[in-house]
């Protein structure tokens, strides 16, 4: 399989403080899953965020659908973003916009005709289980409904890279399996899928998925190739 | 969310109306209100100076300055002779003395009907052309048969008339480009606001793949429908007051007052006036959202 992204002695600093990721050197490859754990503050969210560019490293190397992604002209970042799926620890839905317009976004930020965004939302929302919510805001939504929301959102344009921060914080175990469940679906028809988390339950769920562990801003297998159950941080 | 000028009806949902302020309205009704107000007296005032122009040009008036009353009427009739068999000269007519003496009356009172004072005999001349040298003719041929004679032209006299009427034109002018360019500032101002204040969903849109075109589509568009709404309210309200004004002016009597009014035309450029301020804080809101956004990543 060939690389989709390619990271190399990449260092990400915020502001003049310490590092926050330090010396990572991998690559993803393409149509792989990947579980990317470790502790809390261990740098799984700096590292999605260079994934998606919304951070570009303090030093090293990204390659990303072939190019380099450090220099990437400003205005060429809407394509390559268009093409990753982003799932928000935080979810970021519109408040004011239903969860029907919320998952229609992408298809209408990439300039898909309105007579062809109905049906694509409809399937998605059904495949989250949220037909019936069509209508809702957010604000009425409970968390697991937000998160299913979020995922929706993420995977509706077919992007080549989903990027998921703990997608399955907010849902009950039979949920979070459900999701799952979605992701698995989606990689098998060649999506790349990223998935940070520190729900250990999760990681033997997907049995071909690699795993990737952050300690302190490091990456402790560069390979990428460990799978569950992890060694412990000195193995 | 394509690259459209104009946003869909889905886009324009994506800025939380909710958390809108009418204010950038009521700011943009009363520019325009003055905006209208000082165009119309520039407009007015461009009219009346036109009008006044027209009506000197090439209007002179001769003078006989013979002392002798017997003289001075001769030479006045020489010269009215002389000047209307001019081909230059359109009409040529005599000022009657009464009517010299009514016009000394606040100066000289009962003394200016007195016959021994020696009024100079006038004669008002219209030529067709008012070019120094049809002036310059006229004069000659004057001076030819009537030795005392002297020819003004009536626009020296009215210059300082018209030369403040040209300031106040000028002066309008200036004020409306200085409201145009308030105007600019405060769009500037409103959208810079706007994107802090839905910098949240801006992220987000960035996030999902969007151009910095798309975003500043969706203020743009907002920005100018605030113009455009309260462009169209200060318009009314200003075009009220010049009529009313317009309305106590024609109560005034005046003939040089009643010159400045407003034609078909410049009723058509006041009313395009909010327009192109809507047009003028769209392209203020794209510039200043493109800008703002070229800082982020």
């Amino acid at each position: 399989m060939a690389n989709i992204v390619q990271f190399e002695n990449v260092g990400l600093r915020y502001g003049t403080g310490a590092e926050t990721l330090s010396d990572l050197s991998f690559t993803l490859a393409s149509g792989a899953f990947y579980f990317l754990t470790g502790a809390s503050g261990a740098g799984k969210t700096s590292l999605l965020k260079l994934l998606y560019l919304a951070q570009r490293p303090t030093r090293g190397a990204i390659r990303l659908f072939g190019e380099d992604a450090v220099t990437l002209p400003r205005r060429r970042l809407p394509g390559f973003r268009r093409r990753i799926g982003v799932v928000f620890q935080d979810f970021r839905l519109l408040p004011h916009l239903s969860a029907y317009d919320n998952i229609a976004l992408p298809l209408r930020v990439s300039g898909v005709p309105e007579s062809d965004v109905q049906a694509p939302v409809r399937e998605m929302l059904a495949w989250v289980g949220l037909e019936n919510r069509v209508d809702a805001k957010p604000p009425t939504l409970s968390g697991g409904e937000q998160q299913r929301v979020a995922i929706a959102r993420a995977v509706i344009g077919r992007p080549e890279i989903l990027v998921a921060d703990e997608p399955t914080g907010n849902v009950d175990p039979d949920m979070a399996e459900r999701l799952l469940h979605l992701f698995d679906s989606l990689n098998r028809l060649g999506t790349t899928v990223v998935v940070a988390t520190h729900d250990f339950h999760l990681l033997g769920r997907i049995q071909s998925a690699h795993m990737m562990r952050l300690d302190n801003g490091r990456l402790l297998d560069p390979t990428g190739s460990l799978r569950f159950p992890p060694p412990g941080p000195k193995a | 969310m394509s690259v459209r000028l104009i946003a869909s009806a889905a886009d324009r949902r994506l800025l939380d109306e909710s958390r809108r302020t009418r204010s950038m309205t009521w700011i943009m009704a009363i520019m325009l209100f003055l905006t209208v107000l000082a165009a119309a007296l520039g407009l007015a005032t461009l009219r009346g100076a036109g009008l006044l122009d027209r009506q000197l040009a090439g209007r002179l008036t001769v003078q006989i300055v013979e002392p002798d009353a017997v003289k001075r009427d001769a030479e006045a009739a020489r010269a009215l002779d002389a000047v209307r068999a001019m081909p230059e000269v359109a009409k040529a007519v005599p000022v009657d003395r009464a009517e010299l003496s009514r016009l000394l009356g606040p100066w000289l009172g009962a003394d200016g009907a007195d016959p021994d004072l020696p009024i100079p005999a006038m004669i008002d001349v219209d030529l067709g052309q008012g070019t120094d040298a049809a002036v310059a003719h006229v004069s000659a041929v004057a001076r030819a048969v009537a030795p005392t004679v002297r020819v003004d032209r009536q626009e020296a006299w009215m210059s300082p008339v018209a030369r403040f009427m040209d300031t106040l034109v000028l002066f309008a002018g200036g004020l409306v480009l200085l409201m145009a360019a308030a105007t600019g500032a405060v769009v500037i101002l409103a959208a810079r606001a706007g994107l802090e204040t839905h910098r949240s969903t801006i992220d987000v849109l960035h996030m999902l793949g969007s151009t910095d075109v798309q975003v500043a589509r969706l203020f743009q568009r907002r920005i100018a429908i605030d113009t455009l709404i309260g462009g169209v309210l200060g318009t009314i309200c200003a075009v009220g007051a010049v009529l009313f004004a317009g309305l106590q002016l024609s109560l005034l009597g005046s003939d040089m007052l009643n010159g400045l009014a407003l034609e078909q035309r410049d009723w058509i450029a006041l009313a395009l006036l909010p327009v192109l301020f809507a047009l003028l804080a769209t392209i203020a809101a794209r510039a200043s959202v493109l800008s703002a956004l070229r800082k982020t990543l």
